[in-house]
């Protein structure tokens, strides 16, 4: 498994899968994607460089416990619910306000920190499994 | 359709409960993995079938054209297959647990938490 | 624009949005459950921080309580609550409705947890706080607290696997062989139990082609009875297993004993009280038609449930598996409410789901000082607890007697209106089961009682004999240990001593279990619009 290709390979596999992740998050609102599948893809790419790196590294690189990214998404997931309390609607009601950026008009909504949420707890919870697992067969 | 799918249901309920009877713990997994899919293709039958007709609004419209496929059960079938998959991931590393601790994959020899011969409660004061 | 374009003005759709304002204050519906998430989420975020944990748990706790209290008031003023998710309308929308059982039930489980969570100082070990304890905790009282409130069938289902993953996290917590024994028995047990729920799910959806529990309630008159009391057989046995009822009830015994003496606490005064709840609200408030068919079932399950659980209690010497049968035959007197659908019978069952949350939880609580201070769990080797410590003779005398359903003690009243409401519809078996299982909980409490504590020394040496091997509690264990416990038994002394407030809550909460009426309307759905066609949903267009 662990061969120079992939070892090679694998930091711009790792790095090309983050990004494609961040993409399929940002489109979900109306098209496929979404916080859960784009965790899970950034979740394997995790899984992938732990594969190729050992799991020391990968904790070492992501610096945060995934466990508390976990708790983090969950965090900012009930608390976009909590942001319909000021505009006087029921929870996890979604708001919607514009920016212009030079000639762009973006979108931001209370929906994408949900999903946001979503993403980092997948993230977290995947990859926290994925590492225990690793390490458990780097230990035999 | 219906009837083929409803069919399959009951072949997957009928093979997990077989499994599920069994005294080994790796038999009642496979049981417990059979019997979430059944359940998930009955609540997907449930919903009615409509064939290749996505509930997807086109451009420019404000709502479905019917006929189209029935999104709900989709989405709890999905959140169905999430949960599940979480529980039987942990049954699964709680019984490989049980294995190399208790040594045991019968269940009629796990007997720390229910002792066979456990002691009558004394008859007096 | 498309060419197979909808006109727009002959297409009549239901009204799908809220339009109104929602005030600030009916965020006391959402809140307990919203601000139980959040603490676990930032617990989970500090998990490597020891300290501090545990002051910000009990803080977030108080704040549930103190706002569960702040809706249980407002309901019993203004009738049930609703606030559906996202300005959606219910049907539509993912709908919290509260009556006053569901406010009563979590506002009791969070009282419960606060005093676990306090009890708990006395011995946790620094490797729990690190493994989550606290997190799991939050977690569970989120689950809980989300099945006590939900409108709707398929939350439901999500919050009772909430509470189950979290309860696995905390049974094998410790890691020790019979933890994994006991934890093997109740996680494939529980699994099957939701699953079943699940199956109901599918079943209910495919003949209403609903899931909100008051539009269930409205259209399930319509349905055929057959499928219906197929589904509520269905719904029965879920619940049941969930609530350790007979015969499903073995993996209770097999497991609730073997984690930490505050996690049986919180699993005896929580969890089995979710599966009541659930047959209480799905088999009275959404299908009582299915409810009728099955009620010569219910009545013979509620009498063996009552019979044979405190004999199981008779013939143990583990004292934490004793506490677990006491528990089942708890769930029998529900289930003998659960077959005499009246005022008195529902009111009865109600009060006595509150009642046993409290009192099973202390039982526990007092188990686990038991242990730590004769440092065995077998009754016989207990002996002379009594003259160590005189104060957890008299609570648990009374923990015992309270269950038993002796007066002034909360258990008694229930227990009395269900007594009455099987005098008035003649019921005469279900009496006789009821004052059968008085009779021996209170032989078998009692017996536990002399052993522990009246006995001198241990069981098999002379009666002059002091035990040498009990050690008296720390003062650590006495403020942290007896003190909260002893909040719980004041507060089951307390309402049996003045019951009104209680027997005025458990009246409110089973009419509106029984007359639907006021539930349905407080979602908003409305009940002349026979048939609403589900797919029509007026999808919402981002601007």
């Amino acid at each position: 498994m662990n061969t120079i290709i992939f070892r090679t390979i694998a930091p711009i596999l790792v790095a090309i899968m983050v990004v494609f992740s961040v993409f399929v998050l940002l489109r979900g609102h109306n098209e496929p994607g979404g916080g859960f599948i784009g965790g899970l893809i950034a979740a394997s790419a995790i899984a992938i460089y732990g594969i190729a790196a050992g799991v020391s590294e990968v904790r070492k690189a992501l610096k945060i416990d995934p466990l508390a990214i976990a708790g983090f998404g969950l965090f900012i997931s009930g608390f976009s619910g909590l942001m319909s309390l000021g505009a006087e609607a029921p929870f996890l009601t979604g708001l919607w306000t514009y920016f212009e950026i030079g000639n762009a008009k973006v979108d931001f909504s209370s929906v994408l920190i949900f999903d946001v949420g979503v993403y980092l707890v997948v993230l977290g919870t995947i990859s926290a499994i994925a590492l225990a697992l690793e390490e458990n067969e780097e230990g035999e | 359709m219906e009837f083929a799918l409803a069919a399959l249901v009951g072949l997957f309920f009928a093979t997990s409960i077989y499994l599920l009877l069994s005294r080994a713990i790796i038999r009642m997994l496979l049981g417990i993995a059979i019997l979430g899919n059944a359940v998930n293709l009955l609540i997907f039958t449930a919903g009615r079938l409509t064939r290749e007709i996505p509930p997807i609004v086109p451009h420019g419209q404000k709502q479905l054209i019917e006929p189209f496929a029935n999104p709900l059960p989709q989405a709890l079938i999905l959140t169905a297959i999430v949960i599940g998959f979480a529980l039987f991931t942990f049954l699964l590393v709680l019984g490989y647990r049980a294995y190399q601790e208790l040594d045991a994959d019968d269940t009629d020899t796990m007997r720390i938490a229910e002792p066979e011969r456990a002691p009558r409660p004394p008859l007096s004061y | 624009m498309g060419t197979n374009l909808v006109n727009e003005e002959t297409l009549v759709l239901p009204k799908a949005m809220i339009e109104v304002a929602t005030n600030a204050a009916d965020w006391v519906i959402i809140l307990p459950v919203v601000l139980a998430l959040l603490g676990a989420a930032i617990l989970l975020m500090l998990r490597s921080t020891l300290r501090g944990q545990s002051v910000f748990a009990i803080i977030v706790v108080m704040a549930i309580i103190f706002i569960d209290v702040l809706l249980l008031l407002k309901i019993l003023e203004f009738g049930p609550q609703t606030m559906t998710m996202g300005k959606w309308l219910a049907p539509f929308g993912i709908s919290f409705s509260v009556d006053v059982i569901g406010a009563a039930f979590a506002l009791a489980g969070a009282v419960v947890t606060l005093v676990v969570l306090i009890y708990v100082q006395a011995d946790i070990a620094s490797r729990e706080v690190k493994y989550g304890f606290y997190t799991l905790v939050l977690l569970m009282l989120a689950g809980v607290s989300g099945a006590f409130m939900t409108g709707d069938l398929f939350n439901l289902y999500v919050w009772f696997e909430v509470m189950l993953i979290s309860s696995f996290g905390l049974i094998i917590m410790g890691g020790r062989k019979i933890q994994l024994d006991g934890a093997i028995k109740y996680g494939f047990l529980n699994f099957l139990a939701t699953t079943f729920f699940l199956i109901a799910l599918g079943y209910i959806y495919g003949l209403v082609g609903t899931l909100n529990m008051a539009d269930i309630a409205i259209r399930a008159g319509d349905a055929p009875v057959g499928p219906i009391s197929a589904i509520g057989a269905l719904l029965l046995l879920a619940f049941g297993m969930k609530a350790a009822a007979f015969p499903v009830n073995a993996w209770l015994p097999a497991s609730y004993h073997t984690p930490h003496p505050a996690v049986s606490a919180l699993f005896g005064g929580l969890l089995t009280k979710v599966g009541v709840y659930a047959l209480l609200r799905t088999l009275i408030l959404i299908l009582p038609s299915a409810r009728e068919f099955l009620d010569p079932l219910i009545t013979g399950l509620a009498v063996a449930t009552l019979i044979l659980a405190p004999l199981g209690a008779l013939s143990q010497t583990n004292l934490r598996r004793a506490i677990g049968f006491f528990l089942i035959g708890g769930v029998g007197v529900v289930m003998a409410g659960l077959a005499m659908p009246t005022m008195r019978g529902v009111a009865g069952a109600s009060i006595y789901v509150f009642h046993s949350m409290l009192s099973i939880a202390a039982l526990y609580l007092l188990a686990g000082l038991i242990e730590r201070m004769s440092g065995t769990d077998d009754t016989r080797k207990m002996g002379g607890i009594y003259n160590a410590s005189s104060l957890m003779s008299i609570l648990f005398l009374v923990m015992i007697f309270a269950i038993a359903g002796l007066p002034p003690f909360l258990g008694f009243w229930p227990k009395l209106l269900l007594i009455e409401a099987g005098a008035s519809q003649g019921d005469v078996v279900l009496i006789v089961a009821l004052v059968i299982n008085s009779f021996i909980t209170l032989i078998a409490g009692t017996r536990l009682w002399s052993h522990i504590f009246w006995r001198v020394g241990r069981e098999g040496e002379n009666s002059e004999q002091v035990n040498d091997r009990l050690e008296p509690l720390s003062l650590k264990d006495k403020w942290f240990g007896i003190a909260p416990t002893s909040i719980l038994v004041i507060i089951v002394v307390w309402f049996g001593l003045f019951p009104n407030v209680v027997f005025d809550a458990g009246r409110t909460a089973a009419a509106d279990l029984l007359f639907s009426e006021r539930y349905i309307q407080s979602t908003g759905i409305d009940m002349d619009i026979e048939n609403i066609d589900i797919e029509n949903i007026d999808i919402e267009v981002k601007p």
